[in-house]
C-alpha cells in the first residue's frame, strides 16, 4: 500500500454521502447483482465497513480505488472466500449464506486476483476442473486463446504471466456464467498482453455482465460503463465512469491519480508508519483492543 | 476460533473485576426472586478462588474424610500426596497455556523440558553429587538451556510445522531416556532419586505435608509469573500473535523474540515442575518424557479452559484426580457387575478422558472455565444487552 | 552379505508398514491441512479387526484382511463425518478432537481386548521363509512390499485418472481456489479419508503379519515415523511419500543394527526436525 493513499484517504469521507447519493438513482435500473452493507471481519481485524455496489445487467461495471481500499477483499466475500455479512442479491437470490461452491454454481465465474491457477496441473487439467456442466465452450475458449489448445500439455506453473491469466479468464468463459468476475486480470502484463486481455474482455462483456476490478484507467474508460470507488473499506463514490474521470479534482481525491497534489508530495521521508495515518475506523494497534461490531 | 475464546477471555477478567460491585447493584434491577438467588450464587462463585485458597491452606491441618473424592481423611499422607499431584499437574498445564492458550503456539514437545527438569535434578545427584538445591537450580537450568536452544530452533517455523518440530524433538528426547545411554537414565525403570542427598524433611511418608507445600508453592508461582507477563506489555503482544501474527508483524514488531520469551518461561516453569514431581515420586521415570505426557497437558488445558487464568489448573487437577480415581473405580465392585458394553469403556480412564476431551473441544469450545459464562449467557438470554461488564453496572449505578 | 540382504528386506517391509500409513495421512494433511493424529488408531483398529476376524470370526486370512481394511475404511469415514466435518471452520480444534480420538481408540481396544500381545494369525504360505542371496528372509516382507507396491499404483491412477483426482491434486495446492470453480470440495475430504482409512487399515492387518502380533498402540508407534515420512516426501505428495518411506525404513534398520540399538530411530525422528528447518515448504503441498 502507498504512502499517499494513508495520507490523503481521510479526504475522501466528506463526499461520500453525496456521490452515493446520486447513484443510489443509478441503481434503480434492477441490477444484476446488488451489493449492500457488506462487512468483512479477518482476526478479528475490520477490513469492509459497509461496501455499496451494483453490477449493471450488461456490460463492465468497474470496481476501483487505491492499493488496500478493499477492492480484493470485497470480491473474495462476493464469492464466500471471507466471513462476511450484509446483503448480495445476485438476480433475485441472496448469496450472502451461500458457500462458495454454491455461490459459483448460481452463474459466476471468478478469475481473482493472483490468477489462481493450479501450477501442478496442466492446461487442460486446469481447464477440465472449471467444467461445472455438460457443454464446456471448449470452441470459445480456444478460439480466444489458441495458445492455451496448443499447451494444453504443458505444466500450468510454466506458463508466463499473460498465459497463466489467459488460463484463468478462460475458465470463466467455460461455463453458461451469468456473471464474471476478474480481479485485476492485467496486472503484471506486458503491454501488448494488456490489449489482447482488454480485447477478451470487452467481447466477452457484449454477452455476459463483467465486474472489473482494475487499477489500469484507460482501460476502465474504455470499457466500463458504470463504476463504483472504494476508499478504506468503504464505498466512496457510484457513479457512470466517464463523468468520474473527467473530473479531475475527483478523480485524484477517489484514486489518487492525475498530477498529485502539494500536501501529498511535501510530505517528507519515504515511509512514516502506518498506523498514525490509518482513519479512525481500522485502527491496528499494538495492545490490541477488541473492536465490537457496531 | 482465536478471536471468539479471545474476546470471552477479556470479557470474563473484566468480570471478575467488577465482580462484587456489580452483582450488589444488580440486585435491585431485577426483582425477580429466581434471578435474585442465581445472583447470590454467581456472587459466591466469583470468590471460589479465595475459598479454595483457604481449603488447600487447611488441608494439611483436616482430618475431614471425603468419601468418593479421596481415600483417606484429608490430612491423610495418601489424600496429600494425590492433591499434591493435582496441583503439580495444575500448575504444569497452566505453564503449558502460556504456549497454547496465550500466544497460541500448539507445541507437542512441552514433556520434554518437564522431563529435562526431573531427570537432570535427580542425575545431578546422583552423578554428580549435588546437593538437592544446587541440582534443582541445575535442573532448571537445564530446562531453560533448551527450551532457549530448541526454541529458538523450532520457531522458525510456523503453524503447524512447528507442533511437528517440537513433537520431533521431544520424540528424541524421550527415545534418549528410554535407550539409556551410557546407564545414566536407568531405561525402562528411570532412576529412584538418592534419599540421602535430600532434605530430611523432604524424604518419608511423615513428611508429605511437607513435600504438598513445595507443590502448592509451586503453583502459585506458576500462577503468579503466568499472570503477571500475561498482564505486561509483551503479555499483550502474545496476545495479538495469538489472534493475527500478521498484525502484530505489520507493526514493525518480530514475533520470533516474543514467543521465544513464551517458550524459555513455559520451559523454565516446566523444568521446575520436574523437579517437585521428582521430590513427589521419589523418581524419574521415561513416561515423563513420553508424547503422551504432553497429549496429556494438552487434555487438562483443553479441558479445563485455554487461555483463562484457572481453566488450566482446574483441567490439571481434575484430569490427574480422575486418572487415579478412575482407575480405582474401574477394579470397583460397581463396575464389575455391569454389563460388558458398560464396563469395558468404563473401565479405562484413558478411553474416558479422550472421549471427554472430544466432547469438550466439541461442546464446549472454552473449556469448563466457560461453563459459568455460558450458563449465564443462556439465563441473560432474554436481556436485551448480552455484552456482561460496564454497560451493566453502569445502568445499575443509576438506580 | 546375507545379513545386507535380511536388513534391506526387513527396512523395505518397514518402509512399506510406513507408506501405508502415511500416503493416507499426506493425502489428508495436504488437502485439508488436518494433522490426523488418529491415523495409528485407525491402523490398529484394521489390525483388531483383521486379528478378530482370522481368530474369533473364523474368517481365513486374506478374508480377514478384507474384512479389517474394510472396517477400517468405515471408521475413518465415520471420523470424518461425524468429528472432522462439524469442525471445519475450527482447524485447531479439529486436530484435537483427533488427538482425543488417537487416545481413546487405543484405550478402548485394551478394554475389550486387553494390553498385552495377541499372536497374530499367519497363514502356512505366508510364515516361512525365503533364501534371496544366501540370506534367509521372512516371506511376509515381501507381502508387505507388494501390498505397498499395489496400494502406490492404485493412488497414482486414481489421482491422475479421475475427476476426484484430479479435484485432489487441486485441493492440495489450493483448496479455497477448488471452491471457487464450484465443486464441493468437501466430498473430497470424506474420499481422502476412506482411502487413508483403507490403506491404514490394511498397513494395520499385514503389521500384525510383519511382527507377528497385534497390540492396541500398534499404531500410534508407528504414527511418528510416518510424520517423517510425511514431512520428508513432501505433504500431498503420494510418491516423495514413497521414496522417504523406503528411506526411513532401510536408514532406521540399518543403523539400528550397526550402531547402538535405538539411534536409528534417534535419527529418524531428528531428521524429520531437520527437514522441517531446511525446507519448511516441505509441508506445502506438492503432488506427484
Ligand atoms: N487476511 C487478511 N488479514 C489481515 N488483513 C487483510 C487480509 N486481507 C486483506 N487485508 C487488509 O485489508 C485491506 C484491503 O485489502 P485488499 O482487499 O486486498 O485491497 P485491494 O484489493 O483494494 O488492494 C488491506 O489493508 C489489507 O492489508
Ligand atoms: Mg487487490
Amino acid at each position: 500500500m502507498t504512502d499517499s493513499s494513508f495520507l490523503t484517504s481521510g479526504q475522501t469521507d466528506p463526499a461520500v454521502g453525496a456521490s452515493s447519493a446520486t447513484s443510489a438513482a443509478a441503481a434503480d435500473r434492477a441490477a444484476l447483482l446488488s451489493v449492500r452493507d457488506l462487512r468483512v471481519v479477518i482476526d478479528g481485524l475490520h477490513i469492509l465497513h459497509g461496501v455499496d455496489l451494483d453490477v449493471a445487467p450488461s456490460g463492465v461495471t468497474a470496481l476501483l480505488g487505491r492499493n488496500g481500499a478493499g477492492k480484493t477483499t470485497t470480491v473474495k466475500a462476493i464469492m464466500g472466500l471471507v466471513p462476511r455479512t450484509g446483503s448480495l442479491r445476485f438476480a433475485g437470490t441472496e448469496l450472502v449464506k451461500l458457500p462458495t461452491h454454491l455461490v459459483v454454481r448460481q452463474g459466476i465465474g471468478y478469475a481473482p486476483e493472483d490468477r489462481g491457477i493450479f501450477a501442478g496441473l496442466t492446461v487442460a487439467e486446469n481447464l477440465r476442473l472449471a467444467e461445472r456442466d455438460g457443454s464446456p465452450a471448449y470452441d470459445l475458449v480456444h478460439e480466444l486463446f489458441p495458445e492455451l489448445k496448443q499447451r494444453a500439455g504443458q505444466l500450468a506453473g510454466t506458463l508466463s504471466g499473460g498465459q497463466q491469466q489467459m488460463v484463468a479468464i478462460g475458465r470463466t468463459l467455460l461455463n453458461g456464467n451469468r456473471l464474471i468476475i476478474a480481479d485485476e486480470p492485467t496486472k503484471g502484463l506486458a503491454p501488448k498482453i494488456v490489449a489482447e486481455v482488454a480485447d477478451v474482455l470487452e467481447r466477452a462483456a457484449a454477452t455476459v455482465p463483467v465486474l472489473l476490478v482494475e487499477q489500469n484507467l484507460a482501460l476502465v474508460r474504455r470499457l466500463a460503463g458504470t463504476c463504483a470507488v472504494l476508499a478504506d473499506g468503504r464505498t466512496a463514490h457510484r457513479g457512470g465512469t466517464a463523468e468520474l474521470l473527467a473530473d479531475e479534482e475527483a478523480a485524484r481525491r477517489l484514486l489518487g491519480v492525475g498530477r498529485p497534489a502539494p500536501a501529498a508530495t511535501s510530505v517528507p521521508g519515504p515511509a512514516p508508519t502506518p498506523t498514525v495515518a490509518v482513519p479512525p475506523p481500522v485502527v491496528p494497534t499494538a495492545t490490541v483492543t477488541k473492536e465490537v461490531a457496531p | 476460533m482465536s478471536t471468539d475464546t479471545s474476546t470471552t477471555s477479556t470479557g470474563s477478567a473484566a468480570d471478575g473485576k467488577s465482580a462484587p460491585g456489580r452483582a450488589d447493584r444488580a440486585i435491585p434491577r431485577t426483582g425477580e426472586s429466581i434471578t435474585e438467588r442465581s445472583t447470590l450464587i454467581y456472587r459466591a462463585l466469583r470468590w471460589w478462588p479465595i475459598a479454595l485458597l483457604i481449603l488447600f491452606l487447611v488441608a494439611p491441618y483436616s482430618a475431614l474424610p471425603l468419601p468418593g473424592l479421596l481415600d483417606g481423611p484429608l490430612g491423610s499422607p495418601g489424600s496429600l500426596q494425590l492433591i499434591a499431584l493435582c496441583l503439580v499437574y495444575g500448575a504444569l498445564a497452566t505453564g503449558y497455556d502460556l504456549l497454547l492458550g496465550r500466544t497460541g503456539l500448539l507445541s507437542f514437545g512441552h514433556a520434554l523440558y518437564f522431563a529435562t527438569g526431573l531427570y537432570a535434578t535427580d542425575l545431578a545427584m546422583l552423578e554428580l553429587q549435588l546437593p538437592f538445591a544446587a541440582a534443582a537450580l541445575f535442573g532448571i537450568g537445564c530446562s531453560i538451556s533448551l527450551a532457549l536452544l530448541l526454541g529458538s530452533v523450532s520457531l522458525r517455523v510456523t503453524g503447524i510445522g512447528f507442533s511437528m518440530v517440537t513433537l520431533a524433538f521431544a520424540q528424541a528426547g524421550s527415545i534418549l531416556v528410554q535407550r539409556n545411554p551410557g546407564g545414566v537414565t536407568g531405561g525402562e525403570e528411570g532412576r529412584a532419586a538418592p534419599v540421602e542427598m535430600l532434605p530430611d524433611s523432604l524424604v518419608g511418608i511423615e513428611n508429605t505435608a511437607n513435600l504438598y507445600w513445595i507443590a502448592l508453592g509451586y503453583l502459585v508461582l506458576t500462577l503468579a509469573v503466568v499472570q503477571w507477563t500475561v498482564s505486561s506489555p509483551t503479555g499483550r503482544i502474545w496476545e495479538g500473535i495469538k489472534e493475527n501474527e500478521r498484525r502484530v508483524e505489520v507493526l514493525g514488531l518480530r514475533p520470533y523474540g516474543f514467543k521465544l520469551v513464551a517458550f524459555v518461561i513455559a520451559g523454565g516453569l516446566a523444568g521446575a515442575g520436574g523437579v517437585v514431581y521428582l521430590l513427589l515420586t521419589g523418581g524419574a521415570t521415561p513416561q515423563a518424557a513420553t508424547s503422551d505426557a504432553t497429549l496429556a497437558l494438552l487434555v487438562m488445558v483443553v479441558l479445563g479452559g485455554s487461555g483463562t487464568r484457572w481453566g488450566p489448573l482446574l483441567g490439571g487437577v481434575l484430569y490427574t484426580w480422575a486418572g487415579h480415581r478412575l482407575g480405582d473405580l474401574a477394579n470397583s465392585s460397581a463396575i464389575a457387575d455391569l454389563p460388558a458394553v458398560l464396563r469395558v469403556p468404563l473401565s479405562q480412564p484413558l478411553f474416558l478422558l479422550g472421549a471427554l476431551f472430544v466432547a469438550v473441544v466439541y461442546l464446549l469450545p472454552g473449556g469448563l472455565a466457560k461453563l459459568p459464562a455460558r450458563i449465564r449467557a443462556g439465563r441473560s438470554k432474554t436481556d436485551t444487552v448480552g455484552v456482561p461488564g460496564p454497560a451493566h453496572s453502569l445502568e445499575g449505578g443509576t438506580t | 552379505m546375507d545379513t545386507v540382504v535380511l536388513l534391506t528386506c526387513t527396512g523395505l517391509g518397514l518402509g512399506a508398514l510406513y507408506f501405508l500409513v502415511a500416503s493416507g495421512l499426506s493425502l489428508i494433511f495436504g488437502l485439508m491441512d488436518v494433522l490426523n493424529f488418529a491415523h495409528g488408531a485407525l491402523l490398529s483398529v484394521g489390525a483388531y479387526a483383521t486379528w478378530w476376524a482370522g481368530t474369533e470370526g473364523g474368517m481365513g486370512f486374506w478374508l480377514a484382511v478384507v474384512f479389517g481394511t474394510a472396517v477400517g475404511t468405515v471408521a475413518a469415514v465415520l471420523l470424518e463425518l461425524v468429528l472432522i466435518r462439524p469442525l471445519y471452520n475450527r482447524p485447531r480444534d479439529q486436530i484435537l478432537a483427533t488427538v482425543g480420538v488417537g487416545l481413546a481408540v487405543p484405550a478402548l481396544l485394551m478394554g475389550i481386548w486387553g494390553a498385552d500381545s495377541r499372536p497374530f494369525p499367519q497363514p502356512a504360505a505366508l510364515s516361512g521363509t525365503v533364501g534371496l542371496f544366501g540370506a534367509i528372509v521372512p516371506v511376509n516382507r515381501f507381502v508387505l512390499l507388494a501390498a505397498a507396491a499395489l496400494v502406490l499404483v492404485a493412488l497414482r491412477l486414481f489421482l491422475s485418472r479421475t475427476r476426484y483426482g484430479l479435484v485432489v491434486r487441486a485441493g492440495v495446492e489450493d483448496r479455497a481456489m477448488v471452491t471457487a470453480l464450484g465443486i464441493d470440495v468437501r466430498k473430497a475430504f470424506t474420499l481422502v479419508f476412506a482411502i487413508g482409512g483403507a490403506a491404514a487399515a490394511l498397513g494395520g492387518a499385514l503389521s500384525g503379519l510383519y511382527f507377528g502380533s497385534v497390540h492396541p498402540g500398534q499404531g500410534t508407534s508407528l504414527l511418528i515415523f510416518a510424520f517423517v515420512v510425511v514431512v520428508m516426501g513432501g505433504m500431498g505428495s503420494v510418491t516423495g511419500a514413497a521414496v522417504a518411506s523406503v528411506a526411513v525404513g532401510l536408514v532406521q534398520q540399518f543403523a539400528n543394527y550397526y550402531t547402538a540399538a535405538g539411534l536409528g530411530d534417534l535419527s529418524v525422528v531428528v531428521l524429520l526436525a531437520v527437514l522441517l528447518l531446511v525446507r519448511p515448504r516441505g509441508l506445502t503441498g506438492r503432488l506427484a
